[in-house]
């Protein structure tokens, strides 16, 4: 290779290496505020803001939800397999909402620590299959 | 290394894409074809989306071509950088709309797709903010692409801007890993098995194939373009055209 050319080569590899190096140390940085949601734990270590609205993201815990009879008003139990969060939420669910599903919660912890959801999101995972073979 | 010096000779590039486009174009056409027909209306539906994951056929592609193009411009980026070979920047400059286009279609389909399922059509998680980015830096390499004064210097600036905007390649396809994000995992994987039916997965792959082929068509059209305007002074254009000039009608296409 001509000594010009590997030059040029040396010199885009320094570039792009200290770039990306910048880059992961301020996404590295900022991992709290990438990250779309807390998980039931960090509210019961009490990492999240109260008084402020946040997004909690678990699965919902079987035998936990209840709907009232006269209202949309439903509350459930969203856990990480390692602590639980209650929440109740008044509007519509998404279609893929049930027990064991996955979802992403958004609203405000009220001081008894129970999320008071303004909306509620399905996450649902990779997999793709015909019913039979569920 | 003659052989690459051949290939990079403007006249003969364009003759062999000349050559390269009918087969891209029928290609396309027949594993597009396959995988809609069977994956809009053949395959079951899946056992929790029902027939609203059909869409995976347009949107998983496009976000895997979108991400492609861009791996691809890079590469020509490097090439024009350290070797100065021009058919390298017009790589580049021939890659960016059409890699938006992918990006965008990814973005609109992901968005159609996340009302229903999820319960919303925006979600500001890693997965869909950097791919959202993406487009963007696909736009302003088109910006960079419309001719200034110094071409050589602004294919430099274009170049270099590309090569570090290809950091952003790994971190839209490991963000859902290193961040936790409303947007699931990957669902194909080529180490591993792929979290998918084989019946589904048939016409996912022929789309994937199908809409490469496609994209990989117009951008060819667009790098053969380039080489005929920068050689429209050189004598085998002239030839080109004298000798073509009869039957032009016919080769419009």
């Amino acid at each position: 290779m001509h000594t010009l050319r590997k030059r040029r080569l040396i010199w885009i590899m320094v570039m792009l290496v200290l770039v990306g190096l910048a880059a992961a140390l301020a996404l590295y940085a900022l991992r709290q505020n990438i990250d779309l949601f807390f998980v039931p734990k960090q509210i019961v270590a009490g990492e999240a803001p109260k008084n402020h609205p946040i997004r909690v993201g678990g699965w919902v815990e079987k035998g936990s939800v209840h709907h009232s009879n006269n209202s949309l008003q439903v509350s459930f139990v969203i856990t990480d397999h390692a602590s639980n969060l209650s929440v109740i939420y008044n509007g519509i669910l998404p279609d893929l909402f049930r027990e064991g599903q996955a979802v992403v919660v958004e609203g405000q912890l009220n001081p008894q620590n129970v999320l008071v959801a303004t909306q509620v999101l399905a996450k649902h995972d990779e997999n793709y299959t015909p019913p039979q073979i569920k | 290394m003659k052989f690459f010096k051949h290939l990079l000779s403007p006249k003969y590039s364009y003759e062999l894409i000349g050559k390269l486009m009918p087969w891209l174009g029928w290609i396309a056409a027949f594993t597009m074809l396959y995988g809609l027909v069977d994956g809009l209306f053949i395959v079951p539906p899946d056992y929790q989306q029902g027939d609203g994951f059909r869409i995976i056929y347009i949107h998983v592609p496009c976000a895997f071509l979108s991400l492609m193009i861009y791996a691809v411009m890079a590469i020509a980026a490097l090439l024009g950088l350290v070797w100065r070979i021009k058919l390298a920047d017009f790589a580049v400059i021939a890659g960016a709309p059409v890699g938006a286009m992918a990006t965008l279609i990814a973005l609109v389909t992901g968005s159609l797709w996340g009302k229903p399922m999820w319960g919303t059509w925006w979600v500001w998680d890693a997965r869909l903010t950097s791919e959202l980015i993406l487009l963007f830096i696909y736009i302003a390499i088109m910006g960079l692409s419309t001719g200034l004064a110094n071409q050589s210097q602004q294919s430099r600036l274009r170049n270099i801007f590309v090569l570090v905007g290809s950091l952003n390649l790994p971190i839209i396809h490991y963000s859902v890993y290193w961040w936790n994000t409303l947007h699931q995992g990957s669902t194909l994987s080529v180490t591993g098995p792929s979290h998918i039916a084989l019946v589904m997965l048939r016409p996912l792959l022929a789309m994937i194939i199908g809409l490469g082929c496609l994209f990989a068509l117009i951008g060819l059209m667009r790098l053969r373009n380039l080489i005929l305007w920068e050689s429209r002074k050189s004598q085998w254009v002239r030839l080109w055209v004298a000798t073509n000039k009869n039957n032009n009608k016919k080769e419009v296409l």
